[in-house]
């Protein structure tokens, strides 16, 4: 077996690791670096649950080669926390409006709408639907997880009045 | 749902990219943003013995507006061609049919030359370098050349690139000042792949539209007549050639291809 080194952080930490170049993103993050928040249902770019951000953007980390990501910041579910190691605000947010039942989907659409909030300050309910529109989740039925992009733009607007006072 | 191994290239310049693909020749296959290839390779459709991976080329990813064009780069990632703001002016097609590429999170990593060389039948943007009369600049370690759209896409999931070339960008050519233009589709869930579609583009009394998911590639309709309601939709039914699959049957298509056809060509008028 072949392997190819590349070299990337991910949530700060930077790694330098050997992989198979048929090593997908997500199996690098899970299996080499144990970093199990990220889940993988599908396995082919259509669920969602295994998104995680590449240089600040949502990527499917199933659609991904680990080897093409040398040089990259990558950011996954454990990384959405707050400074303190507590919930995150988009954390915060779906535990106070219960927008998760199995918590299977959960971590995709946490690094999805933490991104998202980066330039989306005060979503509408049909921003907010829009936004997670490439997430599947097969409990919730959607409605408090829109609920919950709303609130967490509220926790978040708070967090940065917070800093500037 | 593993891919196969395969032997993985990564070249720092556009030169040594050349150089790799000109001596792996039909063993290699590009891999640009990996959003058709990584799936189908997981899905044990594709198992290239090579990929040379093209993201670390640095010069790739441009857009540049100039009078009468918008050249997209082979790295340019969707997202980016969609938010480019002079693109949008220039040619507000593009981003009308970016938009319904995939989701978001696809669209920041699927490539817009990639798109185009993958050459799916239901893809909206072969569909919109028809409309705009573009070409595709192919280069390898032996020279240069420039392939127009309608002979670009010569099949389901195959398009005119040989062994050994890189499709270093995409142009897509400014439409007169006064066009308006459209694309309409049906997708079984937002940000599907089309069951059918329609882009259409009218300028100085002429009309051409492009639909995808009826035939083997987009199919470029030219309209004489845009005005008549049956000389459209004779030229239309002519020109494709639906099939049966798992989404929607042939008539279905037919169908959809009739009704987004009108309203396309009344967003337009
Ligand atoms: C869930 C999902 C939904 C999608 N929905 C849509 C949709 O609705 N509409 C749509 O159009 N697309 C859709 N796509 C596909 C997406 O747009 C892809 O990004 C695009 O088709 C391919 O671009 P890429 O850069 O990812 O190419 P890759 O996957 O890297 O490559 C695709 C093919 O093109 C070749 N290739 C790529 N770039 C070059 C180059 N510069 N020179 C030579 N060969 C090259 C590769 O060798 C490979 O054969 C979807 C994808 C997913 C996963
Ligand atoms: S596991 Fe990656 S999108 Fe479903
Ligand atoms: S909470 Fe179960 S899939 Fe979303």
């Amino acid at each position: 077996m072949t392997t190819v080194p590349v070299s990337f952080s991910v949530n700060g930490t930077p790694y330098d690791l050997h992989v198979e170049p048929r090593r997908l993103l997500s199996d690098a993050l899970r299996h080499d670096l144990r970093l199990t928040g990220t889940h993988v249902g599908c396995e082919h770019g259509v669920c969602g649950a295994c998104t995680v951000l590449v240089d600040g953007d949502p990527v499917r980390s199933c659609l991904l080669f680990a080897v093409t990501l040398d040089g990259a910041e990558i950011t996954t579910v454990e990384g959405c926390c707050a400074p303190s190691g507590g919930m995150g605000p988009v954390q915060q947010a779906f535990h106070e409006c219960h927008a998760l039942q199995c918590g299977f989907c959960t971590p995709g659409f946490v690094t999805t709408v933490t991104a998202y909030l980066c330039d989306h300050r005060d979503p509408t309910r049909a921003e907010a639907r829009e936004a997670v529109s490439g997430n599947l989740c097969r409990c919730t039925g959607y409605v408090n997880i829109v609920s919950a992009v709303q609130r967490a733009a509220e926790l978040t607007a708070g967090l940065t009045a917070e800093d500037r006072s | 749902m593993k891919p196969p191994a395969f032997a993985y290239h990564r070249p720092r310049s556009l030169a040594d990219a050349l150089d790799v693909l000109a001596r792996l020749g039909a063993e290699a296959k590009v891999l640009a943003g990996g959003q058709s290839l990584v799936p189908l390779m997981s899905m044990r459709l594709a198992a290239p013995a090579a990929l040379v991976d093209v993201n670390h080329v640095p010069g790739l990813d441009s857009v540049e507006v100039t009078a009468d064009r918008v050249v997209v780069g082979a790295l340019a990632r969707h997202s980016r061609v969609e938010h480019d703001p002079e693109a949008y002016d220039a040619v507000p097609l593009l981003r009308r049919a970016l938009l319904l590429v995939a989701h978001p999170t696809i669209r920041n990593r699927g490539t817009t030359v990639g798109s185009l060389v993958h050459g799916d039948p239901a893809a909206e943007m072969p569909a919109v370098l028809c409309l705009l009369d573009g070409f595709v600049t192919l280069r390898s370690a032996s020279g240069s050349r420039d392939v127009p759209a309608d002979a670009f896409f010569t099949g389901p999931m195959e398009s005119d690139v040989r062994p050994g070339e890189l499709a270093v960008s995409a142009t897509f050519r400014r439409p007169p000042a006064g066009s308006r233009s459209s694309f309409l589709e049906v997708s079984r869930r937002h940000g599907d792949y089309a069951v059918c579609g329609v882009g259409a583009v009218v300028s100085d009394g002429t009309a051409r539209v492009a639909l995808i998911g009826v035939g083997a590639g987009p199919v470029l309709v030219p309209l004489d007549e845009p005005d008549d309601p049956d000389r459209v939709a004779a030229a239309v039914d002519a020109a494709i050639e639906p099939e049966d699959d798992i989404h929607a049957t042939a008539d279905y298509r037919r169908h959809l291809a009739q009704v987004l056809t009108r309203r396309a060509l009344a967003e337009v008028s």
